[in-house]
């Protein structure tokens, strides 16, 4: 038995369709992933899902239950919220035991699944203070903690990143993915950015318009993407697209991953000329300007040195290169 | 010192703010001060503050004496305070609904209930009249209590939904999933956010209540339900005014409002909403 599934699931605000039919099957113990760029739906479908939007036609399942009309609190889901949405005026230990206690559980029973969350998460020292004398960081620790304690079936997470700062961001990333791990539990994560979504994910969903562009495991996107919009947002610096005909090749579009392109001062198959040097010590972007393609990025390992408005030469290795015809679509083999 | 502050910039925002604090407060003052001298002081030298010679208490003794002075303020109190208790109930459940739902006339709704901040109440005083009339309601301060609620809803209403717009989403659904109902959600999560809001429409909406002589006078005239701004009046006469007792019963009256006044104002002040949010 699936722990999600949608069927064919729809949403619309008055005559704008937000979503259009969409169709997953998330498995016990899977960390999913809905990453696509902002306004795609994602984090409508989440909502969708946690019983906070109502689902226009379709069908949500959690843990083989229909629950298109079971009010959020009955689902059995926790969700992280991107703004943390701690509540103001209770403590931190309270903050976490809320929701046990709305369902009616006893002290030691709160008391004890709030000890064990705070525990996994270093939390005890905080568990007398209130929301506004915690850091950011922390806060985001109670709001999963506060999600740990129900031990949902589902649990949900909204951006939950996003007001971290970089080195934060990193931190608890890890350890997000600790969590799925020690718990084993089922969890859907927006994102908007890849690379969260392809360091955390067991199964990622790339949204575009409220359609799913494609669902697979991180590398099998990476490797095998299904159209031009999936090649261009997974993986990071983006993908590049040549026009086909000046390299004398069928399809409409050829893409190229930055890592998989040669360069050269003397010789190559695309003439071009330096616009812009990046250098982040372990590897180097080289964004090289040319006349059929416009702006190419070459990403080396290591540290390299060219000079802006040098000529270069550029050589994609055509054994990794994807295909794509005129709409975007994939040509395979 | 920052940009914003130079001295000369905030000398002069100070100076303008003292000079409109003075000219607001002259009034009072002269009300008050007025109040503790004998009647001729009063007219020899209005603005003198009381001597010796010319204090006198006789304006309170008149006040205290003549007429239930005690009751008006009572029916004054009464009246202010469950107004303004249904108002902000009202007020910020109504806003409560227009902000947090989406429903058919959402916007139709808020519209028509903001058209009463454009037309005054006192245009349906004969429809009032009538209405009191015929539910038996004229001479109660129920009366008093019903046309000030719906006098001070439009207001709060549009003063409400506006922060509770801002109130964040997340807060409330994380309410949602975690079992609170609707009510909680309204009553524990975003009634303490918005505060600041409440005590501003608190201000609002009692001031011209406790001040208001038009609606007691029309609705509730008898001698158990005066309030204190119309009881005040049987000391102005046509031909003789007892100046000492108006003013005296005045200087009285601005006690209760300015001690609301300075419970609300703490709230305003007060930040709790840090930490809630980013």
């Amino acid at each position: 038995m699936s722990a999600l599934t949608l069927s064919n699931v729809t949403k619309s605000f008055g005559k704008t369709e937000v979503i259009a039919g969409v169709d997953l099957n998330v498995e016990p113990g899977e960390f999913c992933v809905f990453v696509g760029p902002s306004g795609c739906g994602k984090s409508t479908l989440l909502r969708m899902i946690a019983g906070l939007e109502d689902v226009t036609s379709g069908d949500v399942t959690i843990g083989g239950n229909r629950v298109n009309d079971v009010a959020p609190a009955k689902r059995e889901i926790a969700m992280v919220f991107q703004s943390y949405a701690l509540y103001p005026h209770l403590t931190v230990r309270d903050n976490m035991g809320l929701a046990l206690k709305q369902a009616g559980a006893s002290k030691a029973e709160i008391s004890g699944a709030t000890e064990k969350a705070s525990g996994m998460l270093g939390l005890q020292p905080l568990l007398e203070r209130r929301p506004a004398e915690l850091s950011g960081g922390q806060r985001q620790r109670v709001a999963i903690g506060r999600a740990i304690v129900r031990r949902p079936k589902l649990f949900l997470f909204d951006e939950p990143l996003s007001n971290l700062d970089a080195a934060l961001r990193v931190a608890t990333r890890i350890e997000i993915a600790r969590l799925h791990r020690e718990l084993g539990a089922t969890m859907i994560y927006v994102t908007h950015d890849q690379v969260e979504a392809m360091t955390l994910a067991d199964k990622i969903v790339v949204l575009r318009a409220g359609r799913v562009e494609q669902v697979g495991r991180p590398m099998d996107l990476y490797n095998d993407p299904a159209n031009t919009f999936v090649a261009g947002f997974i993986g990071s610096p983006q993908m590049n697209f040549l026009k086909s005909a000046p390299l004398g090749m069928s399809s409409a579009q050829m893409g190229i991953r930055p890592e998989h392109v040669a360069i050269s001062a003397e010789a190559g198959q695309i003439a071009g000329r330096i616009s812009h040097v990046e250098k982040l010590g372990g590897e180097t972007l080289v964004y090289a300007l040319t006349e059929d393609h416009g702006l190419l990025t070459v990403r080396l390992f290591g540290e390299h040195d060219y000079a802006v408005d040098s000529a270069v030469w550029l050589t994609p290795d055509a054994a990794r290169a994807f295909h794509f015809d005129a709409d975007g679509a994939r040509i395979r083999g | 010192m920052s940009a914003r502050s130079s001295l000369p910039r905030s000398v002069a925002a100070h100076g303008i703010l003292i000079l409109y604090t003075l000219i607001a407060l002259f009034p009072v003052f002269v009300i008050v001060v007025n109040s503790f001298k004998s009647r001729r002081a009063i007219f020899n030298e209005p603005l003198a503050l009381p001597t010796r010679e010319t204090f006198d208490l006789i304006g309170f003794q008149t006040v205290l004496s003549q007429g239930d002075f005690f009751q008006y303020f009572l029916n004054s109190m009464t009246v202010t305070v469950f107004s303004l208790f249904f108002v902000l109930l009202f007020g910020a459940m109504a806003a409560f609904a227009l902000s947090e739902y989406r429903f058919r006339g959402n916007t139709l709704t808020g519209l028509y209930l903001a058209l009463g901040i454009m037309i005054p109440i006192r245009l349906g005083t004969v429809a009032i009249l009538q209405l009191m009339v015929a539910t038996g309601l004229v001479n109660t301060l129920t009366a008093l209590v019903l046309v000030y609620t719906a006098q001070g809803l439009p207001l709060a209403i549009f003063i409400l939904s506006e922060f509770m717009r801002g109130v964040s989403d997340d807060l409330k659904n994380a309410g949602r999933i975690d079992g609170l109902s609707e009510y909680r959600i309204f009553f524990r999560l975003v009634l303490p956010l918005v505060r600041p809001a409440m005590a501003t429409v608190a201000v609002f909406t009692m001031i011209p209540i406790w001040n208001d002589l038009w609606f007691p006078l029309i609705l509730a005239p008898s001698e158990a339900t005066k309030t204190i701004t119309l009881g005040s009046q049987v000391f102005i006469g046509q031909f003789v005014t007892n100046w000492n007792a108006v003013l005296a019963a005045l200087s009285l009256a601005i006690v209760p409002v300015l001690v609301l006044y300075l419970i609300f104002s703490r709230q305003l002040i007060r930040g709790i909403t840090a930490g809630a949010v980013k």
